[in-house]
This record gives structure tokens, sequence and C-alpha cells, in this order.
């Protein structure tokens, strides 16, 4: 044997590989390493989302209550809540809530965020301030709106009262049902701006300036360019921000609880605030978790309304134009 | 006297704050309590015991600080380790449940009047304790016999350790103002009062909003004064009856007498109205007189001077309309130590240790066992005295019905309270709110 034989026949040795073993092969196998990596997020979303949302859905059809374990009573609860006026109350006051609340929240926000869009002075400082009242805890802010609802505090009837002398009598905000709800709303408004504002602000950073230019050449006026080409760019992130607007809204327990606690007698109960009245202090465990669950519809249904119908257009599927 | 914006917010928000200034008084002497010669049961105590124990979060500070002094002193005598913890009232049901149904958290949890009977089947039977002290102690008070015994047994599920009431508080000056003396006992003479104040500017206000002790404290003075009640002794319900409709109509007249936005209120808004001056008189607990007695402010120091207490009016009824869910002790079955717990519980209701808390407390809470309406604090201030027997009512949450999870439901979820403020503000007439509110609690007494 000469020398090269040998010198490839140990190259040969150095680079041959080892048979995979069983354990390289099964991480080798793709949709394995798929279901290893999901692994993690599965467990979370299944011990805090899956679990809470089955058992939610499980009490509902017994008769639970906090002290005893109850039994299986298939739909009754839902039964006894079609024919509970407080309940059937809740419904009409969440919907017009989250109604009158997300479409000021939107048009608020959506103009807030136009003018945050100019170069003006101290741009990023304002847009860090605007920021405030999302971050702020909403207990301490609705404890806040509570003083300035107060029948004998609040600091707005102290204006138009005292200083401004155009009443005689403090206003009683939270007294009387249509009040109180106009009231919450406002509060809710107040919340919620930012969270819209900043994220439509977002949406129109990525509008090209070029479109508003040659728009400007062709004369278009303010309206029309905000209408041709601001509002059509914008829908897939408003879409967005729509769906989990409405989803906060509708889902809102804290400002409600903190400042009326659904009175005067459940004009403003929320279906929330009215589930855990139901299910905590009222011990009523079964109750309380069909009113939650008879919630989920109504999510759902607005989730696809405002994902699919507001965010779902042909051209922005590569399509032509419709 | 006029009060700018500005006072009256301070004092608002003093009333609030001024709640946790420290005790000014000495502790009261514990010969005035008198006691028959009872031998103590013996309770064998576990090696290695220690003992976990949830009740009530205070609302003075005398509360919290002379039951921590008294569980230090049986720490020390017993060498058992004890910790306390003070719970904030609306969290004390929901980690109640939790110990309940896991079965591990705590020995002993001091909860609120019916508590006890909607877990009894988790409890120890407490009745030696009970026989013992109530024997040493002159007895039980109706309202602690009903509350820590079970439902027509003679079995003891809890030991009730002391209630507060909701009297009458007034400002004398201004009563005598409207040309009254005494705050008038029938329904007709407190109605023309509250007018009568109302006209000088110094209204009466109780709240009918979602507020849990005050909204359903004034509904049930409502009901039980015109001789109306929820249930009846059988369980059925009794609410849509004629002298429900005539409660409904006497609170529409009393509403119009009252200070605006009174269904805003929680539970603070009639003290922080009362101390901005903004009332004349309202129902409440001592809470009110305390906080204006304790302040170094020279302003609510005098309104305490002018503040006196008085039964709410009887009305049609013949004994006190008013009601006290006492704070009720209960030790769980599956406590480790449960005659570490008894010795505690023991420890904690004998004289030289409740003596001291009940005197400091100025009131706030009243006692279950009769022998502590002798201490010496009660008349020492004569305004105290409609609070001494905060016990010694017939009434109760749920009165004529037994105790259960449904009186505590209907409390919890304002049935009552919904059916005065919705017939008060016009927004329904007294007969449909009355049918409506008895079917809603109906569901609630159905199981």
């Amino acid at each position: 044997m000469d020398a090269t034989t040998a010198e490839v026949g140990l190259q040969r040795l150095r680079f041959t590989r080892q048979p995979d073993g069983w354990v390289t092969r099964m991480f080798d196998y793709k949709p394995f390493l798929v279901f290893l990596c999901m692994l993690p997020t599965i467990g979370l979303l299944v011990v805090f989302l899956t679990y809470p949302l089955g058992l939610g859905i499980w009490l509902s059809l017994t008769d639970t209550t906090i002290g005893q374990p109850g039994q299986f009573i298939g739909l009754d609860n839902f039964r006894d809540l079609m024919d509970d006026p407080v309940f059937w109350m809740s419904v009409t006051n969440t919907i017009f809530y989250t109604v009158v609340a997300t479409a000021g929240k939107f048009a608020l926000g959506l103009w807030l965020a136009m003018l945050l869009n100019h170069h003006i002075p101290w741009k990023a400082f304002i847009r860090a301030i605007v920021l405030l009242p999302w971050i702020v805890p909403t207990v301490l802010s609705a404890i806040a709106w509570w003083w300035i609802y107060s029948p004998q505090f609040s600091i707005i009837s102290y204006i138009v009262v005292d200083v401004l002398h155009l009443r005689s009598t403090y206003i009683n905000f939270l007294g009387t049902p249509w009040p109180a709800r106009w009231s919450l709303i406002v509060a809710n408004i107040w919340r919620g701006i930012p969270f819209v504002a900043i994220t439509l602000l977002a949406g129109l950073q990525t509008i090209s300036p070029s479109l508003y230019e040659a728009a400007l050449l062709d004369g278009a006026s303010g309206w029309q360019k905000f209408r041709r080409i601001t509002v059509p760019l914008l829908m897939p992130i408003l879409a967005v921000a729509l769906t989990l607007s409405v989803l906060f809204t509708f889902s809102d327990f804290q400002l409600v609880y903190a400042i009326t606690r659904g009175g005067p007698f459940n004009t403003t109960h929320l279906m929330g605030t009215l589930a855990f009245q139901r299910a905590i202090p009222g011990a009523q465990l079964g109750e309380g978790a069909a009113i939650a669950v008879s919630m989920i519809p109504f999510l759902i249904g607005a989730t696809l309304l405002c994902f699919f119908g507001v965010g779902r257009r042909k051209w922005q599927q590569g399509e032509a134009n419709d | 006297m006029t009060i700018s914006r500005r006072d009256s917010l301070a004092l608002g928000a003093a009333a609030l704050g001024a709640a946790s200034i420290p005790i000014i008084g000495a502790r009261a002497a514990v010969d005035d309590v008198p006691t028959a010669d009872v031998k103590a049961p013996e309770f064998k105590i576990e090696k290695g015991a220690s003992l976990h124990v949830l009740r009530p979060a205070k609302f003075i500070d005398p509360d919290e600080v002379y039951w921590k002094s008294n569980t230090k002193k049986f720490i020390d005598t017993t060498g058992i380790d004890v910790k306390v913890d003070f719970v904030s009232w609306e969290d004390l049901r929901p980690q109640l449940a939790v110990i309940a149904n896991t079965g591990a958290g705590a020995d002993i949890v001091a909860s609120f009047g019916a508590d006890p009977h909607i877990y009894y089947s988790k409890l120890l039977d407490l009745s030696d304790l009970a026989e013992y002290l109530g024997a040493k102690y002159g007895g039980w008070y109706d309202l602690a016999l009903l509350y820590g015994k079970k439902w027509k047994t003679n079995e003891w599920i809890g030991i009730p350790i002391g209630g507060g009431t909701g009297p009458t508080v007034y400002r004398k000056s201004w009563l005598n103002e409207a040309g009254y003396d005494k705050v008038p006992n029938d329904h007709q003479g407190f109605l023309e009062c509250c007018q009568k104040l109302q006209k000088n500017g110094h209204p009466f206000g109780m709240s009918l909003g979602h507020a849990l002790g005050d909204a359903n404290g004034y509904s049930e003075w409502l009901l039980w004064s015109h001789n109306a009640y929820v249930v009846d002794e059988n369980g059925k319900i009794a609410l849509d009856s004629k002298e429900t409709i005539a409660a409904l109509k006497y609170a529409t007249e009393l509403q119009k007498t009252m200070a605006p936005g009174t269904l805003t209120w929680n539970d603070a808004g009639n003290n922080q109205a009362y101390a901005a001056g903004k009332i004349g008189m309202t129902f409440n607990g001592v809470s009110i007189y305390y906080v204006l007695l304790k302040s170094p402010d020279p302003t609510l120091q005098a309104m305490a001077a002018d503040t006196y207490h008085q039964d709410t009016p009887y009305g049609l009824s013949k004994r006190r309309v008013e009601s006290a869910a006492p704070m009720n002790a209960m030790v769980f079955k599956h406590s480790k130590y449960p005659n570490a717990a008894k010795e505690y519980l023991r420890f904690m209701m004998e004289a030289d240790q409740y003596g001291p808390w009940l005197s400091n407390c100025l009131g706030y809470w009243c006692q279950s066992l009769k022998a502590y309406s002798h201490m010496k604090f009660w008349t020492a201030d004569p305004k105290l005295l409609p609070f001494a027997s905060a016990l010694d009512s017939p009434y109760y949450d749920g009165y004529k019905g037994p105790i259960s999870a449904a009186s505590a439901a209907v409390i919890a979820n304002y049935t009552v309270v919904d059916m005065f403020a919705s017939v008060v503000t016009g927004n329904a007439t007294p007969e449909s709110a009355a049918k409506q509110a008895a079917k809603a609690a109906e569901r609630y007494y159905r199981t």
C-alpha cells in the first residue's frame, strides 16, 4: 500500500459519520420540533386560559355556591337568567356602554392621533404625557372620578355653582340612571383615548407622505385627503385597535365597580360587575359563571365583526382594487 | 355657619383619615364584669401547636391594637404561636370560601354573622366552649344565640365575639333649632322632624345606592319598623305585602327630605357628609362619633360635642329596630390543633382580655355576653348607651326566616335596597317593585 492510498483511507475514516441514534432522528423530525417549541406556550395557554374558561363553562352548568360544591343542572341557570330583568338590564347597559364609549374613543382618539402626527415642539414628551390616563391604574383613576362626580364634593359642581354661579344646586351626576350612565361613559372615554390615539398614530406614521403630496398636487381638499388616503390605509390597524377596544370596554369591571357598584338600582350594572356581584358576595358561583359565559357570544360576534368586517379588503390581500 | 368648599373637602377627607389616630385613654379596669364561678373546660393543648387566625380589618385603631396585645399575652402564657391576619371586609368572604373549600389556610376565621351557617358541615362543634362562656358571663344575647347555634338546634358552630349597630346619629343643636328635644319615635313625627331639618338646611341622609352596610341597614329599618319582612319562619317569601307597600310609600316621602345625591353614596358617604356639616342626621355605627372625638381638629371636636345618639325610631315595632351582624368566630374541622384553637377563643373572650378590647373600642363593638354590659365605660360616656345593647334585638338579616346563604345573597345583591331605590326615585310603583323584589328573593331562597 503506497502513502497516498493510506492517506485517503485515513481521511475517509476521520470523516465517516456514526449512524444517527433514535434521539437525533427524533429531534431532526420537523413536526416533533415544532411541537416541542410550542409546548411552553400551549402549557401557559392551557393553564391560564383554557382551564379557567372550561371551569367557568362547567360552573355555569351547575348550582355551585361558595360554601358547598354543586351538581350539574344543565341550562337551568341560563333559563333563570332569561327571566331576570336585572340581567337584561345589564346586557343592554353593556351594549350601550360599549357602542357609545368606543365611538367616542375612536372619534377623539383619531383626532388626537392626527394632531400628534404633525411636527410640534416637545412632540415626544407630549406623546408620552398623552398615555397617562391609560397607564394610571384604573382603580385609582376611578376613585378620582368618584370624587369628581360626588354630589357634595365635586370640583365641577364647585366651579359651576360657587365660582361661576350658573346653577344653584350641586349636580347629581350618579344619582339617577341616565346621568350615571353618561358619566361612566365619559370616564371610560377619558381612560381609553390614549390607547386608541397611540395605536392610530403608529398607523398614521406608516402612510407615506408622498401620497399626500401627490394629492395636494392634484388639488385635493383636506377632507378628500382624509377620506381617500388616511381612512383606507388606516383600516388594518383600525381593525386591530377596534377589536381590542371593544373587548376591553365590553368586559370593563373596575371603573363601574369602583364608582357606582352597579347602582343606582342596577342601572349601571355591566355584565362583568353583575357576574361578580352574584358570584362572590352573593355566593352563587353557578349563576355568576352563567352571566360571565353569556358574554362569550357577544365578544365573539364583536371580534368577528371588527376584525373581518373592517380589516379585510381585497386589495390588502394583493388583489385588484374593488 | 357656612363652611367653604375647601373646608368641607378637608373635613370630608379628615373624617376618612382621622380613623388612624392613636388611641387616647386608659385601659378600663376589668373589675366591673360580674362573673359566675364556673370551671373552665380542659382543652388538652396539642404539642407544638400553632394557629393561623383571620379576622376583619379594623375600622378604628384600638380594635387592632388591643386584639394584637391580647394575642401576644396568649402567646406568652401558653407558648402557642398565633398569627393573626386582619383582612379587609370585602376580601374576607372570598378568602373564607377558599379556606373552606381547600381545607387549608387557617384554623380560626372570625367572619360575619351568617358565614358559619354557610360552611357548617366543615366546622368544629364549639358547644362546650360556648356553654362555659354563657354560664360564666351571664348568658348570651338573643342575636348571639341565633348566630352562634345552628338553626333550630343546640349545636354551636360559631362563637359570636361582638357586633356593631347603627343608631340615629344627630347634631343636637340643629335638632333643637328645628324644635325637638329628642328624635321622634313614630314614623309621622320622624318625617316631620326631617322636613323641618331640611328647611333649616341640615337634612337627613341615608344611602340607597349600592352601599353594602348603610343601604341594607336603612332598607331593613324601613321594612321592620313597618312590621314588614322578607321571609317568614318557614322560609316562605313574605316581601310582597301591604306592610311593604306602606314602607315604600313612607320611604318616598322621607327621600324628599334628604340631602341630594344619597343614591350615589357608598358606606363612607354619610360619614363624609356628616363630618363636612352637609347633613344633620343619619343612621350609623360609632365610627362617625369616634372619628370626630379623636380628631385634633377643633372644628371636628366641636361637632363631636354636638353629636348625640339615639335608638332608630321604633315605628310600629315594640323593640329596637336595629340588627347587628356579629363577628362570628369559627374553627375548621381541618385544623391540626382544634384544642389549641378552642383555648385561644376562650382566652380572648375572658374578661382580662375581652374587657380592655371592648372598652377601648368605645362602643364600636358591643358584647355578645350579657355580663360585659356592666362595664363602666358604657355609662361613663352617656352618648354610647344606644350601642350597649346591640345584640339584644330580635332582628337579623333574613328575619324571620332561617339564617343561610340565601339571606346573605339577598343582602349582597341589594334586592331590598333596589326595591326602595326604584320606588323613591319614581322609577317603579310600590306594587310592581315589591312584586319584582319578592320574585328575585324567591330565587335565592328556592334551593
